[in-house]
């Protein structure tokens, strides 16, 4: 990675110097930099013929986005969807709502009015283009979402006693030690065959500036670092208004606690700010889509055969409720169902494609939404949005960013586990579920997190009925044998999702997929 | 005083382990979380229960929607060790492998354990070195 960056830097620059800034600025927009998202605007798909068809394999946003451009061109459309639901994984439980999942478990969603859980997508990046798109174009209010909140905590079962630190404090004395010690390195000559006499000085400024080191390179317990970490006494008027220094933590504490993963993730590109969400939940935008094609929608139709020939594609279907089996014709399909799903569907796309279907397994996660009579984390820890980390197995506790300020009560996100975590969660029933989120979030906020809950709601996305997981999980081998397969169109089926993009596990990789492959399958409609 | 091998050891290490540990671009939605701490499972039955119940449900029977997670459960497939040894390895379809997750004393006893429970009756004990047997080569994973 470190080995490409440098051998990218360096072709940018030659260009740069013999092409001029045009040139450089062109360079840089083919290889990814200065654009964000590969998003060109909305497709050209001009020319239909009268009368082509297209039926759609789930009203997820890939089915829907599809739906939505091909009716618009003048294709004829008709979409089937499993579920009674338009949105597929982007999704919000609210109160009065009731999920059943794989094994039979139902909850009864409790949460009061106005609050929810967002099962699947949560936050939007600034970046992703064709979501925000078409958020605007439907009428999709969005509101930010508060991904960085210093003030919110860190824990570790290794580091400062098993108690929960602030990010804040732990994330200055990471930084402050690290200037610290790349200063002594300078000072004891290690990078003089690194760096020359003069980049090495303005190195010494920037980590002294950066680190909050006093005159002597050293990250001590001053008012200067406590500007970071925060004060024992802050600031104040009056008689006590001179701010008291805090105390710094033990460097070793703070190399436990892997504070760095925490401030590394807020690097990740898909997680700096700004970043959004819709006003009363993620499931405002699947909805959103659906009012645009609603009426293309067959809802409870499990499809249990998809066979295309020279003619076209008929995909059989059985009604959930009646049992009652049918068939859907049309020219082309734009199948958007979760590979894990479609593996288990016959149909008879070529084998490569086949194998392709059954190379991806699915990640799986759990989310677990927890309603607090009080927002205790506001009132009594100034913690208004952001995360809380841990190296528990619901990994982060997440502040609710609507209906700040207010008594009543929130909905926080008591678990966003993945991996190992979300295995053992998902294999509890959704009661021991949230035993275990209490239990575990209670690290954060002793005393108060257990009196204070009301009603909680799990979804674990390995027992999702319609999508037998999360997203689909590539891998760089994976990725190499089957990725082109996978996308491309075979005769009269084209397949859409996250899964088809590289922008895995997004709801902007499912709209990016999607318009690829839409606009692909057009120009084999006219070439028919 | 440090000395100045060590101090270059350590900006070196402090430089190093994050793009090494990091998750892969384009892995989706995640916590950005320290590493989960949990003592880890030894016994057929704590495998079962902390990993594949989760899919297989706590009675094995699997679940169905709009796609089938297979029953464990009296399943005559288990009477070949290789069958269910091999799918916890290499994971099928929407079943993610599991052979960097589980170590192979891991995946033998809860091999063992599903066949000899949920109506299966299969006692022929399976081995690490069963598994190992298996297993496919790092690259290939």
């Amino acid at each position: 990675m470190e080995k490409f960056g440098t051998t990218r830097r360096q072709l940018l620059t030659a260009i740069g110097m013999v092409g001029g800034t045009a040139a450089l600025y062109q360079a840089m927009t083919t290889m990814g930099h200065a654009m964000e998202t590969q998003y060109k605007g909305p497709p050209n798909l001009a020319g239909a013929r009268p009368g082509a068809s297209v039926l759609v394999l789930g009203a997820g946003l890939a089915g829907m986005v599809a739906a939505y451009e091909l009716n618009k061109a003048g294709y004829k459309v008709r979409i089937l969807e499993y579920q009674n639901r338009a949105g597929g994984r982007n999704w919000s439980l609210y109160g009065g709502d009731s999920y059943t999942e794989m094994g039979g478990a139902t909850q009864k969603v409790q949460f009061a009015s106005g609050h929810y859980l967002n099962p699947g997508p949560w936050r939007i990046p600034y970046h992703h283009r064709t979501l925000l798109h078409y958020c605007k174009a439907f009428g999709v209010q969005l509101e930010p979402f508060i991904q960085f909140n210093h003030n919110c905590f860190v824990h570790s079962a290794d580091a400062f006693g098993g108690k929960p630190v602030r990010y804040r404090e732990a994330a200055a004395d990471f930084e402050g030690n690290v200037a610290e010690l790349l200063g002594k390195a300078i000072d004891q000559k290690a990078l003089d065959s690194e760096l020359t006499k003069d980049d090495r000085e303005k190195l010494m400024e920037a980590l002294r500036g950066w680190g909050m080191l006093d005159k002597d390179m050293r990250y001590k317990a001053n008012l200067l670092t406590s500007e970071h970490r925060g004060y024992e006494r802050p600031p104040g008027g009056g008689v006590n208004g001179e701010p008291i220094p805090s105390q710094l933590f033990s460097f070793h504490d703070v190399l436990n606690s892997q504070v760095w993963k925490n401030m590394a993730f807020f690097m990740n590109h898909e997680m700096q700010t700004t970043m959004f969400q819709p006003v009363g939940g993620m499931g405002m935008i699947g909805k959103a889509f659906a009012g645009q094609v609603q009426q293309l929608i067959t809802f409870n139709a499990k499809v249990t055969r998809i066979n295309q020939d020279k003619t076209g594609v008929t995909v059989t279907y059985a009604d959930t409720g009646s049992g009652a089996v049918n068939e859907a014709k049309a020219d082309f399909c734009v199948c958007a169902i979760p590979l894990g799903v479609l593996n288990q569907i016959p149909n008879n796309m070529a084998s490569a494609k086949r194998a392709a279907v059954a190379a991806v397994p699915y990640s799986n996660s759990v989310k677990i939404g927890l309603q607090m009579a009080r927002r205790f984390w506001e009132t009594d820890d100034y913690i208004y949005g952001g995360h809380s980390f841990t190296s528990q197995d619901i990994a982060l506790i997440s502040y609710p960013n609507y209906h700040l300020f207010e008594d009543g009560p929130g909905v926080l996100l008591g678990a966003f586990a993945s991996g190992a975590g979300a295995y053992r969660l998902a294999g509890m029933t959704p009661q021991q579920r949230i035993e275990a989120a209490l239990a575990q979030g209670s690290v954060f906020h002793p005393g108060v997190y257990r009196k204070e809950f009301q009603t909680g709601a799990s979804v674990a996305w390995s027992r999702v009925p319609w999508t037998l997981g999360c997203c689909a999980r590539w891998n760089e081998e994976t990725r190499k044998q089957h990725y082109q397969t996978l996308v491309a169109v075979d005769d009269r089926i084209v397949l859409a999702g996250e899964h088809a993009s590289y922008v895995g596990c997004w709801m902007e990789g499912a709209l990016l997929s999607s318009l690829d492959a839409i606009t692909r399958l057009h120009k084999r409609a006219l070439e028919a | 005083m440090m000395r100045p091998i060590r101090a270059m050891t350590i900006i070196l290490a402090l430089t190093a382990t994050p793009a090494l540990a990091q998750a892969p671009s384009g892995g989706g939605d995640i916590a950005g979380s320290a590493t989960v701490k949990a003592a880890a499972p030894v016994t057929g039955e704590q495998v079962y229960t902390q990993v594949c119940q989760a899919c297989h449900m706590a009675d094995a029977k699997g679940g169905s929607g709009a796609a089938v997670i297979p029953a464990l459960a009296s399943n005559p497939k288990l009477a070949t060790a290789g069958y269910p040894i091999s799918l916890i390895l290499r994971g099928r379809g929407a079943m993610p492998p599991l052979a960097d997750m589980l170590t192979p004393a891991q995946i033998a006893n809860v091999t063992g354990y599903i066949r000899t429970h949920f109506g299966n009756n299969y006692a022929t004990p399976v081995t690490a070195e069963d598994v190992l047997r298996l297993s496919p080569p790092k690259s290939a994973r």
